[in-house]
C-alpha cells in the first residue's frame, strides 16, 4: 500500500518534471517565432484586447474591493495604537508589493489564462491548427504567439490597475467615510513608499507573474487532449498550475527583493 | 505497385502510433491528375496517409515523396513551401470560428501572398462561386451547416490553387444532395484545375461514382487496387465483404474473445457451435 | 467587434495602465527617490547600534539625507562600524556628529546627522568620530532602577 502510494507520486514527479521539459521548449518555441508580433502588430493588439481589456472590469472591482477591506482592517488594528495616520502606508505597501502583484496575477489567470486555455484547445479540437499548419501558416507564430504576448503585456499593467484602485479604495474608505486626515493619508505613504525598492520591485514581480501564467496558460491549450473533456480539464491545469506559479515564485522574489536574501 | 506515372509514392512505410502498428511494410503510389479513393475499415490507416503526405507525421522508417522529392526529409521550411502547393479538406472543415466566410476563405491569400486587397477579393469571391457559396461570404461559420461549412473549407484549400488535394472524409455526415454535391465539386475541380485528389472515406457508392481508382487498405496492407468497375466485379472475399457491405466475412463480426460457452459458464456439449 | 473599436479599447486599456504606474510612482512612492545621484560613503563606529538596519534612513533636522549601506563589526575596535551614503546635495562639516535614534516611541531606528562647525566638509571615505550609540531600553530600566534604589537607600 505504501510502496505503491510512493511509486505513484514518484511517476507524478517524475511526469511534472517531463512535462516542464516539454513546455520550456515548447515556450522556447513561441518565444523564437515572435517576430511576427512586430511585423503585424494587428494580431498583438487584438490579443491584449482578448487579455487584457476584457479583463479590466474585474481587476478594477477587485482592486477597488481590497483597498476598501484593506482601509478598513488597517484602521481597526491601527487605531489601537493611536498610529490611524499610518493607514495610508499600510494600504499602499500592502498593495505595492504584494496584493496588486499577486491577486492580480490570480485573477488573470482565472479570466484570461482560462479564455486563452480554451481558445487554444478549442481550436486544436476542431482541427484549425492543423488546417493551419497545412496551408503554411506555423500557428506557433500566428495564433500562439501573440497570444502569448498579450498575456504577457496585460499583465503588469493589470497589476498596476490594481494597486492603484486599491489605494483609491483605501481612500475612500478611511479619508472619506471614516474621516481620517487626508493629509496624513497622502503624505506619510509618500514618505514610505519607495518607488525603487517597492514600486519598481512590484512591478517586477508583475512581470515575472504574467510571463509564468501566459506560458503556462499557452502550453496547457496547446497540450490539451482534442475533446470537450480534455479541453477542460486542460483550462482546470492553467488555473491551477498559475496559481501554484505565481505563488511560488512570490515567495522566492519577495525573498529576494524584501528581505535582502533568504 | 508503384508505378512511374505515380507522383506522390509511399515506400517501404512502416509508422505506428503509440497505441499500436498501423504500418508495417507499405508500399503505395498515387497517379498524377486523376482522383483516387482510399477506403478501408476504421482503424486501417487512411487518415494517417493523408497526414504521411501532408508532412504532419513521419514514418519511423520508409520514404514518403511528392514528385520524387522525399516529404519526410523537408527540413522546416521545405516542407512549409511544400505545404503550400497541397490543399487539404478536413473532415468538418475545420473553419476558422473567430472569421467570417470570406476572411475564411481569403486567409491563405492574405498569409501567403502579397496581393493587394482588391485582387484578394476577386479571388474569393470566384472560389466561392465555384462552390456555390458567393451568396454566403457574410456569415459566421457557427450560421452555416455542416455540408456549407465543408463547402466553404473546400473554397479555402483551393485558395491558393494546389497542385495536391487531399481530402478527409468529405462524405462523412451528410445528407444525400450534399453528399452529391461535394463528390461533383471533387471531381469538376480535379479536372479543372488539373491537379492529383486524393480522398479517404467508407462510402462506396458515392466514392465509387468519383474515383478514377480506389485503394482498399486493411490492416496496414493496400488488399486491392482498381477502377470502381473492377472492384464490384472482384472475387476476393474481402473485397467482396466490403463493397458489398456485408456483416461477416474475412472481416469477422465477433471479436477475438472466449467461447461463449465460457463466459456464460454452461458446459460445452449444451451448445452446438462457438 | 469593427477593427477600430478594438484599437480604441486596447488603447484606453494601456494608457490607464500606465496611468495607474504614473500614479502609484508619482503620488504613491517618492519622487526625490527616483533621482537618487551617488552620494558619497562615511563611516563611524559605535558602541551599541540597537535595531539599526540596513536602508535605514540618515535624517538631519528631520529629513531624509541618505541611507545606512551597512552594518558590521569591528574586530580591532570591538565596536560596531555602521556605513552610510550621504546625497551629493547635502553636505556636512568634517566635525558632524552621528546619532542613533528612534522614529517615535516604538517606531524604526535611523541614524541622525547633527552638523557641526568645521569649514571643510566630509567627502567619500571619510570616518564621523563624534557618534552616540542607540538607546537600549533595558539598561535604562536598569539605570532608573539603580538609581531609584540607591536613592532610597541612601534615605
Amino acid at each position: 500500500m505504501i510502496v505503491k502510494t510512493l511509486s505513484s507520486l514518484g511517476h507524478a514527479i517524475i511526469d511534472s518534471i517531463w512535462r516542464l521539459g516539454v513546455a520550456s521548449s515548447f515556450i522556447a518555441k513561441v518565444l523564437t517565432r515572435s517576430s511576427i508580433v512586430l511585423r503585424r502588430p494587428q494580431l498583438l493588439v487584438d490579443e491584449i484586447h482578448f487579455a487584457g481589456v476584457l479583463s479590466m472590469v474585474i481587476i478594477v472591482v477587485s482592486g477597488l474591493f481590497v483597498g476598501l477591506v484593506l482601509g478598513l482592517q488597517g484602521y481597526e488594528t491601527l487605531k489601537r495604537y493611536g498610529s490611524t495616520g499610518a493607514v495610508g502606508t499600510l494600504v499602499a505597501l500592502s498593495l505595492v508589493r504584494e496584493l496588486g502583484p499577486v491577486v492580480s496575477a490570480l485573477l488573470f489567470a482565472s479570466r484570461a489564462g482560462s479564455a486563452i486555455t480554451a481558445e487554444i484547445g478549442i481550436m486544436k479540437t476542431t482541427e484549425q491548427l492543423s488546417a493551419m499548419e497545412m496551408m503554411a501558416v506555423d500557428p506557433h507564430a500566428r495564433v500562439i504567439s501573440p497570444m502569448f504576448w498579450g498575456g504577457f503585456i496585460s499583465m503588469p499593467l493589470l497589476a498596476a490597475i490594481f494597486s492603484a484602485f486599491g489605494i483609491l479604495g483605501g481612500y475612500l474608505i478611511t479619508v472619506v467615510v471614516i474621516g481620517v486626515d487626508g493629509g496624513a493619508f497622502w503624505s506619510q505613504m509618500q514618505a514610505s513608499v519607495d518607488f525603487y525598492h517597492d514600486i519598481l520591485n512590484g512591478v517586477i514581480k508583475s512581470v515575472v507573474f504574467g510571463f509564468a501564467v501566459s506560458s503556462i496558460a499557452v502550453f496547457e491549450g496547446y497540450s490539451a487532449v482534442p475533446t470537450a473533456e480534455g479541453v477542460s480539464r486542460a483550462v482546470t491545469r492553467t488555473v491551477v498550475t498559475s496559481a501554484l506559479a505565481v505563488l511560488a515564485l512570490d515567495f522566492v522574489l519577495t525573498a529576494f527583493m524584501f528581505t535582502g536574501g533568504v | 505497385m508503384l508505378k512511374p506515372s505515380d507522383v506522390i509514392k509511399l515506400t517501404k512505410v512502416k509508422f505506428s502510433y503509440a497505441s499500436g502498428a498501423i504500418f508495417d511494410d507499405l508500399s503505395v503510389g498515387f497517379p498524377r491528375g486523376k482522383v483516387t479513393a482510399v477506403m478501408g475499415g476504421s482503424g486501417s490507416g487512411k487518415t494517417t496517409i493523408l497526414k504521411l503526405i501532408g508532412g504532419q507525421i513521419k514514418p519511423n522508417s520508409g520514404d514518403v515523396s511528392y514528385g520524387g522529392e522525399s516529404i519526410n526529409q523537408f527540413s522546416y521550411d521545405q516542407l512549409f513551401r511544400f505545404r503550400r502547393k497541397l490543399g487539404m479538406l478536413f473532415q468538418f472543415g475545420a473553419l476558422f470560428t473567430d472569421l467570417n466566410v470570406f476572411d475564411n476563405v481569403a486567409f491563405p491569400l492574405r498569409e501567403q501572398s502579397s496581393l493587394p486587397e482588391v485582387a484578394i477579393r476577386d479571388l474569393v469571391l470566384l472560389k466561392l462561386h465555384t462552390v456555390g457559396l458567393r451568396g454566403a461570404s457574410k456569415l459566421m461559420p457557427s450560421e452555416l451547416s455542416g455540408g456549407m461549412a465543408r463547402r466553404v473549407a473546400l473554397a479555402r484549400a483551393i485558395a491558393l490553387d494546389p497542385e495536391v488535394m487531399l481530402y478527409d472524409e468529405p462524405f462523412t455526415g451528410l445528407d444525400p444532395i450534399s453528399t452529391a454535391i461535394t463528390g461533383d465539386l471533387i471531381r469538376r475541380l480535379n479536372n479543372a484545375l488539373g491537379i492529383t485528389s486524393i480522398f479517404v472515406t467508407h462510402d462506396i457508392k458515392a466514392s465509387f461514382k468519383v474515383a478514377d481508382e480506389v485503394v482498399l487498405l486493411s490492416r496496414g496492407q493496400v488488399t486491392a487496387r482498381g477502377t470502381p468497375q473492377e472492384l464490384i466485379a472482384s472475387q476476393d472475399p474481402f473485397v467482396r465483404q466490403f463493397v458489398g457491405g456485408e456483416v461477416d466475412g474475412p472481416v469477422p463480426f465477433h471479436v477475438v474473445s472466449e467461447s461463449i460457452a465460457k463466459d456464460l459458464g454452461i458446459p460445452v456439449s449444451h451448445w452446438l457451435k462457438k | 467587434m469593427q477593427r477600430a473599436r478594438v484599437d480604441l479599447w486596447v488603447g484606453l486599456f494601456v494608457a490607464l495602465g500606465l496611468l495607474a504606474l504614473l500614479f502609484l510612482a508619482l503620488k504613491a512612492g517618492n519622487v526625490d527617490s527616483m533621482f537618487k545621484s551617488e552620494g558619497y560613503q562615511i563611516h563611524a563606529e559605535f558602541d551599541n547600534i540597537g535595531g539599526l538596519k540596513a536602508k535605514a534612513p540618515v535624517k538631519s533636522a528631520g529629513v531624509v539625507v541618505g541611507r545606512v549601506e551597512s552594518v558590521s563589526f569591528s574586530n580591532e575596535s570591538l565596536r560596531a562600524i555602521v556605513s552610510a551614503r550621504i546625497d551629493e546635495e547635502f553636505k556636512f562639516p568634517k566635525d558632524s556628529s552621528l546619532s542613533i535614534l528612534t522614529a517615535g516611541l516604538l517606531g524604526d531606528q535611523f541614524l541622525g546627522i547633527d552638523p557641526g562647525g568645521d569649514v571643510d566638509n566630509l567627502v567619500d571615505g571619510d570616518r564621523v568620530r563624534i557618534t552616540q550609540s542607540a538607546i537600549v531600553l533595558e539598561k535604562v530600566i536598569g539605570q532608573f532602577l539603580y538609581g531609584k534604589m540607591s536613592d532610597s537607600g541612601g534615605n
